[in-house]
């Protein structure tokens, strides 16, 4: 029980930490390496809660694609950091003034709620005991039975998303010579091939 | 609620924390949109963390497959983002919100 505390103490602290240095970091590069750290304590915080899919979800999904497209990104692009930083401080009062706000009226909710009767019924898809099914065996069989339009339209969420990517970077370069083997083919004898008759001594 | 007896309560509060630093972050980072881009990743974590920790709390695997959907619209949204982002560049030679006008006519 206390390890268990500690452990949430410690993937806690380390995400918040990682959060705060995801949006004060100067370089662009530090915000995408504490974004990984965040997201590795967080599913640390997962584990802890008992879904061990979505933690390694997570760090595939976020850590192995996510943050590496935002890694490659950010040194893709020739960005002026000196500038980029400007107006940090400006909106700093007024940034302070609406996060308080809204984090004192998360804290109002979170101290003052309850669980209605109806939400503490037996659940819809109640977890399995581990000793029965694994997470990731529960989810299988929940995800492809009573989610399964959901997660066709995920597919294609993703569908979209990479299509729409696809179509906004690519770009068609001038001057590349490309084999075109319909023009290939196309060609006849009698536009490609002349047979002259050169005589003897002289040129064409 | 004592200290070492972790809740859902413990869960909720650091998502409300991540929330806000996520809302902080847009807020103060106003030129750099890649650091606005991931403040939204950071809000989406701790959309994740309050599914996640409900549904532990009431032992309803619910949560943790709107837990997954939430991760796959993320990614999706991470993507076309970035892809907005590299186009602009292309575009102005610069990705500060402040030259997003284009649309302006």
């Amino acid at each position: 029980m206390v390890v268990a505390a500690l452990a949430f103490y410690l993937f806690a602290g380390v995400t918040v930490v990682a959060a705060v240095m995801v949006i004060a970091a100067r370089n662009p590069v530090h915000s995408v390496l504490f974004l990984i750290l965040a997201f590795f304590n967080a599913a640390g915080l997962f584990v802890l809660l008992g879904a061990e899919f979505l933690a390694m979800i997570l760090i595939v999904v976020y850590v192995g694609a996510v943050a590496v497209l935002f890694l490659f990104v950010v040194m893709m692009l020739d960005i002026n950091m000196v500038r980029m930083r400007e107006g940090f401080l400006r909106y700093l009062p007024i940034g302070g003034v609406i996060g308080l706000i809204l984090l004192v009226e998360i804290a109002v909710v979170i101290g003052g709620w309850s669980l209605t009767p109806e939400t503490t019924a037996p659940a819809a898809t109640p977890i399995p005991s581990l000793a029965a099914a694994s997470n990731t065996e529960a989810i299988g069989a929940v995800l492809y039975t009573d989610y399964v339009y959901l997660f066709q339209a995920a597919g294609l969420v993703l569908l979209v998303a990479m299509i729409g990517t696809i179509v906004l970077t690519h770009r068609t370069r001038g001057g590349v010579r490309k084999q075109r083997i319909g023009d290939q083919l196309a060609r006849t004898r009698e536009e490609s091939v002349e047979i002259k008759q050169v005589s003897s001594g002289e040129g064409l | 609620m004592t200290l070492m007896d972790v809740g859902l309560s413990h869960y909720l509060t650091v998502a409300a924390i991540l929330f806000t630093l996520g809302i902080l972050g847009i807020f103060l980072n106003r030129k750099n949109i890649i650091i606005i881009l991931m403040s939204i990743e950071l809000m989406l974590l701790a959309v994740n963390i309050n599914l996640i920790a409900f549904s532990a709390e009431l032992g309803d695997l619910t949560g943790q497959i709107f837990a997954m959907f939430v991760l796959t619209v993320a990614a999706a949204e991470a993507a076309i983002g970035l892809a907005i982002l590299v186009a602009f560049f292309r575009n102005r030679g610069s990705i500060e919100v402040e030259d997003v006008n284009l649309m302006k006519g």
